[in-house]
């Protein structure tokens, strides 16, 4: 059994004990623990089950690499599934539950599963749940996803907030070992900027465990010191929990900043993403070890032979009073000695070498140690903790020739470089035979915008392991001056490439020599897949799940594609890896949304009247970024009832729009008509000064893309009015051609549309509000439909513009935007008397619809051109040129057959469906009903009683009249006449008074 | 002009910085030939400063210039001037192609306060503070929304947003600014 020991642990202090609960259990840990060391050392050896077959897991590494030691963390609001055991650290307090699995950890029926591995083997889904066709929809995939998935979506709001910040930097150096740390010792004093960050909360890596010396003292005060040094030094920031998650193109670095995991609650923000700009990346991220593969190295118990070493070293935590090595190099020996040194047993270290004896293999055997060369594990014995290993020679079949019995076993089969962030640009590999490992190849890495190398790889990262060679390679990576750091650290013999123990294993064996032990895949399913046809890496990935769970395949990658170019009869390198994406570990979801959450999860535009609408019932409407009120509703009332009312009382009393949110863009200068002229269908330089005309744009592409009242301000000056959404995009799309295209024309352009609040003032007693107000001479006389004036208005600087969008007599008034809310407030109160109302944007589309006026979005798709709405009176036949005049021109734009703006009128009065197609005689090519024509815009008319429609029919405007079928829901048909689209009055008596 | 309110009335909140709404502000948006002798001459008599280099802007009391792109200005004026002062930069750079437009009301102002004010910014802009130099405008994006900044004092930051995202932008700095999250803690 695992369990705490009576002294030691680097990283823990005893005096600062924690509790926290597994599984509803209380435990006990220290400060400094992870939640796996912590784990560990109250013996909970199984702290989960694995995704397909449901067996038991347990810890096998103790970094990122971890793939198995997967919990639910937290509770409520602070519940977070899938917290990965070894890189979360204990804090007071903390509740895990472990994963997949029901009813119970120790029971679960789901490892049923297992008994049925054979039947379940790799590309098992795709095989199985092809036929019957309907069933993977109606039985299979519901039944799956009820049983796959690690871990419970959290239900509660998140309580914590996270956050991004920007920074720049000369370079970066990710990873806190001494590599890591002599490279920002060396950078730091040549005066760059430097960050050096570190995953972990605690600097030194590897070397501070292995007992390395590092110019004459322990490693552990080398580091002390280093860090010291380097916190001294103005120009180096260093930062720890910080882990280097992506690398982008021109050095964009995202580091994920875990500020308060370990102190959940203190009022900070819980992550923090930093958006680094990165003159240079060193990577100095250390390397992994890799697993073995023998049967049953899936069992609790059988750790990394460097975790094993990490957890007794850093945290005295033993995995068991016996532990059985096996390794093909000479590393797990520190293991097998630091085991001794805690006073434990090791029964044997079973060397797959035909020879082990470099200096490390003797000093075990100097200290006693059983070391049985040339041989492997043929299987571990024990089901939820190992029990004991039989062995087996090497070179053979796997027949047992012994058995021990141990707690645990500590594997070791290489290491492998941490290269992902030297590949997430396209850094390319090498394959290094002699010590079985992918190296960043440095002469192809990723380069810069400059074509130089934006990473550069260093230590472990970089394929080196020997301490000595770690530092000489950080020290000139970072171009240190004088000589760098010295390492004592014994020599390591030659380790020997072992991807299957034994080598000869047959089916049975291989079947339980787990690769991906999250994902359950094995060395049988890797070779099945090659059988079957699978050759590209990737393909294999997918079809097999290997390295596909939440680790990524740290430490099962290297070995699945050794297996898979064994199968295969090829080298490795020709097998290759499958990609490195970013992220390195997983982020929180939280720290990719930054702040955007609640109130600013997005901008909102709010007009200078937002406040008044927001206390007056304002139901809100999205326009673009905007909010808009819909209507607004009194007591009681309905959105239908409310419109309604809206639309009554500025039909026959006076009612105000705010309609701030127009798009007012002052194009200006010697050639602004000309500009204008191409921009607009219609001739807008002839416009006289005072005046106002409604005008088209369409893309280059003569497909109506917005409309607007444009106003002759002066002799070189015009106010183009836009949609509310357009007013970004046109004022680009103006300086899109002026900069670009008539680069020589003499224009400017200035986008006003938050200077002005504007409100529309419509209705027939809107001339008596405004002359109550008083200042301006508004009479029909004086100031004639289509012209706009100046001077102050009810002690207001107002712009009067008078045109109409509901056809009634109608003002639009412009003032301050600073000074809206006070106009608005004066508008009410001058208008009590006339009966004045707030009425909203749809109020304003129906009473638009009910003049037959074209809204764009609605009567427009896109695939719209003027002509189709009966726009030609706005299209100018005198200008040689204008934007889509060409386009319109082509033989599909100017046919007669396309379809054309009418009115419709139902046969019952009721409201057709918007988006609703006529049908016509007879089926298309596909079988498909033909049509002949679609509902563009539909309401309900208060003002004439019933419902009224504009939609666009072939040949429509030749067939008033006729009468055309809408089929809608339930096979019910709706049958509506062709109408002129102009519903109220007609001859635009009202507007003209 | 008592009518005329600031987009947020002048809220304002204390964190490790604090940030405030600064009120209105005379703001004219000046196009065209920035090296013109007429230019310098219309710059200087309405803020009493040259026209500003590149990425510069040239401060005068409560009056400013500062530069918006290679044909545009950014005028700061008092609130109440800024009527007039279109009035007199139309009239100065008469016969020239310009444009001359008050976007007074078009925007809101904010401060950013303290010897961390750079931390809050960090947060939303993606600006390189060690290499901002004095006297520099930036003009850049606070989360999601355009703005600009400059350094109006020591330890001081003035923002600029449009009025219509007001809101929108102190909440960003409310949070960004919130006591803990502080970038480089002591």
């Amino acid at each position: 059994m695992s369990t705490r020991l009576q002294k030691g642990g680097r990283l823990i202090d005893r005096t600062k004990p924690l509790s926290f609960s597994f599984n509803g259990k209380r435990m006990r840990g220290f400060a400094g623990d992870t939640l796996a060391s912590a784990l560990l050392g109250q013996d909970q050896m199984m702290v989960g089950r694995s995704f397909k077959y449901h067996r038991p897991r347990g810890v096998i590494a103790s970094g990122a690499e971890e793939p198995n030691g997967l919990v639910g963390l937290g509770q409520g609001g602070r519940f977070e599934p899938n917290q990965r055991l070894t890189t979360t650290e204990l804090f007071e307090g903390a509740e895990t539950a472990s994963q997949n699995h029901w009813p119970s950890l120790e029971f679960d029926v789901g490892a049923i599963n297992d008994r049925f591995a054979r039947f379940l083997p790799g590309g098992f889904y795709y095989k199985t749940f092809m036929f019957p066709r309907f069933a993977w929809k109606h039985v299979f995939e519901p039944v799956i996803r009820q049983s796959a998935g690690l871990g419970r979506v959290p239900q509660n709001r998140d309580e914590d907030r996270y956050e991004y910040a920007y920074a720049f930097a000369d370079l970066v150096i990710v990873g806190g070992g001494i590599a890591g740390l002599a490279a920002a010792l060396a950078a730091g004093r040549q005066g760059k900027r430097v960050w050096l960050i570190e995953q972990s909360a605690h600097w030194g890596g590897r070397a501070v465990v292995d007992a390395v010396q590092i110019e004459g003292t322990e490693a552990s005060d080398w580091v002390k010191d280093a860090v010291e040094a380097i916190e001294g030094m103005e120009n180096v920031t260093l930062r720890t929990r910080t882990m280097a998650s992506g690398l982008y193109d021109h050095g964009y670095l995202l580091m994920y900043e875990r500020i308060a995991d370990h102190t959940p609650g203190d009022g900070r923000p819980r992550h923090r993403l930093w958006r680094m700009r990165a003159g240079h990346v060193i990577t100095a991220t250390g390397a992994i070890e890799r697993p073995l593969s023998f049967a049953g190295n899936d069992i609790p118990g059988v750790m990394l032979a460097s975790a094993v070493r990490d957890y007794v070293v850093n945290w005295a935590v033993s995995p068991g009073d016996r532990t059985v090595i096996v390794t093909n190099n000479d590393d797990a020996y520190r293991t097998a000695l630091a085991l001794l040194d805690a006073g434990l047993v090791v029964p044997a270290i079973i060397d797959a070498r035909p020879e082990a004896k470099g200096p490390l293999p003797e000093a075990a055997r100097a200290r006693g140690l059983r070391v049985v060369e040339g041989h492997g594990i043929a299987k571990v014995k024990g089901s939820k903790r190992v029990t004991g290993v039989s062995l087996c020679v090497q070179a053979g079949e796997g027949a047992e020739l012994e058995t021990i019995s141990c707690d645990a076993v500590a594997m070791s089969g290489g290491w492998s470089p941490v290269v992902h962030l030297w590949s997430h640009c396209g850094g390319k590999l090498i394959w290094d035979e002699a010590q079985a490992m992918f190296r960043p190849d440095a002469k192809r890495p990723a380069t810069g915008a400059d074509g130089a190398a934006m990473v550069t790889a260093i230590g472990s990262a970089n394929g080196i392991l020997n301490a000595h060679e770690v530092l000489a390679d950080a020290h000139s990576a970072a171009g240190g001056k004088g000589a760098a750091p010295g390492a004592v650290c014994g020599e390591d013999a030659p380790m020997m490439p072992v991807w299957i123990m034994p080598q000869g294993a047959g089916p049975a064996l291989r079947m339980k020599m787990w690769l991906d032990p999250q994902n359950d895949v094995k060395v049988s399913d890797v070779q099945l897949a090659a059988r079957e046809g699978y050759e590209s890496v990737e393909h294999t990935k997918r079809y097999t799940t290997l390295g596909m769970a939440t680790d990524q395949g740290k430490i099962s990658n290297i070995n699945g594609l050794a297996v898979l170019s064994d199968a295969l009869n090829r080298g490795i390198p020709e097998t290759g890896t499958t990609t490195f994406r970013p992220p390195y570990t997983p982020i929180s979801m939280g720290a990719i949304a930054g702040e955007a959450r609640g109130e600013i999860f997005q901008p909102l535009r709010k007009t200078p009247m937002h406040g008044w609408h927001e206390t007056h019932g304002a139901h809100w409407e999205p326009v673009g970024q905007w909010r808009r009120a819909y209507c607004y509703l009194r007591h009681g009332e309905g959105v239908h009832d409310a419109v309604n009312r809206e639309i009554r009382n500025t039909r026959n009393a006076v009612g105000l729009l705010d309609a701030s949110t127009l798009g007012k863009i002052i194009v200006k200068g010697p050639d602004a008509g000309r500009f204008l002229d191409m921009l607009y269908t219609n001739m807008m330089s002839t416009l006289p000064v005072g005046k106002c005309r409604y005008g088209l744009m369409c893309s280059e592409n003569g497909f109506l893309s917005d409309d607007g009242v444009v106003v002759r301000l002066t002799e070189d000056s015009w106010l183009c009015h836009t949609t509310t959404g357009g007013a970004e995009r046109i004022h680009g799309w103006m300086e899109d051609w002026l900069q670009c295209e008539w680069w020589d024309w003499k224009v400017y352009t200035a986008n006003v549309t938050e200077e002005y609040a504007q409100v529309a003032i419509a209705g027939p007693n809107a001339r008596k509000l405004l002359e109550k107000l008083g200042g301006m001479d508004v009479s029909r006389e004086a100031f004639p439909a289509m012209e706009w004036r100046e001077g102050t208005l009810g002690g207001f600087r107002a712009r009067i513009y008078r045109i109409s969008f509901s056809g009634e007599l109608s003002y639009e008034v412009a003032v301050p935007a600073s000074e809206g809310r006070a106009f608005w407030d004066a508008l009410l109160a001058a208008g009590e008397e006339f009966g004045v109302m707030p009425y909203g944007t749809e109020a304003m589309h129906i009473m638009r619809a009910e003049k037959g006026f074209i809204m764009i979005g609605d009567e427009t798709d896109g695939t719209v051109i003027p002509q189709d709405l009966n726009l030609g009176w706005a299209i100018s036949k005198k200008k040689p040129d204008y934007l889509g005049k060409r386009a319109q021109e082509r033989s599909f734009m100017a046919s007669p057959d396309r379809w054309k703006l009418v009115g419709l009128e139902t046969l019952d009065g009721g409201v057709i469906p918007d988006g609703a197609y006529a049908v016509a005689e007879g089926v298309n090519a596909n079988g498909q009903r033909n049509t002949q024509g679609r509902v563009t815009s539909t309401y309900f008319s208060p003002t004439l009683g019933k419902g009224i429609a504009m939609g666009l029919v072939r040949h429509g405007p030749d067939r008033m009249g006729e009468v055309l079928d809408f089929p809608v829901d339930d096979g019910k048909v709706v049958k509506a006449r062709i109408v002129d689209p102009v519903f109220y009055d007609k001859e635009g008596e009202k507007q003209n008074v | 002009m008592s009518k005329a309110v600031s987009a947020l009335e002048g809220v304002s909140h204390n964190g490790f910085v604090a940030v405030a709404e600064a009120g209105l502000r005379g703001m004219i948006t000046l196009r065209g030939d920035l090296a013109s002798a007429k230019m310098k001459k219309a710059v200087k008599a309405a803020t009493g400063t040259a026209v500003p280099a590149r990425r510069r802007i040239e401060l005068n009391g409560d009056k400013a210039a500062a530069w918006m792109s290679p044909d545009e200005l950014l005028i700061l004026v008092p609130y109440a001037d800024a009527v007039a002062t279109v009035a007199a930069l139309e009239a100065a750079l008469a016969g020239e192609h310009h444009l001359a437009a008050d976007v007074s009301d078009a925007r809101a102002v904010f401060t950013v306060k303290g010897a961390r004010a750079q931390e809050a910014l960090m947060k939303l802009c993606p600006v390189d503070f060690n290499t901002l130099a004095e006297g520099e405008i930036r003009r850049t994006r606070a989360a999601q929304v355009a703005c600009a900044f400059w350094k109006s004092a020591e330890d001081e930051f003035t923002l600029v947003s449009f009025r219509s995202v007001a809101g929108y932008v102190m909440g960003l700095l409310d949070v960004s600014a919130r006591p803990g999250s502080e970038l480089f803690p002591a």
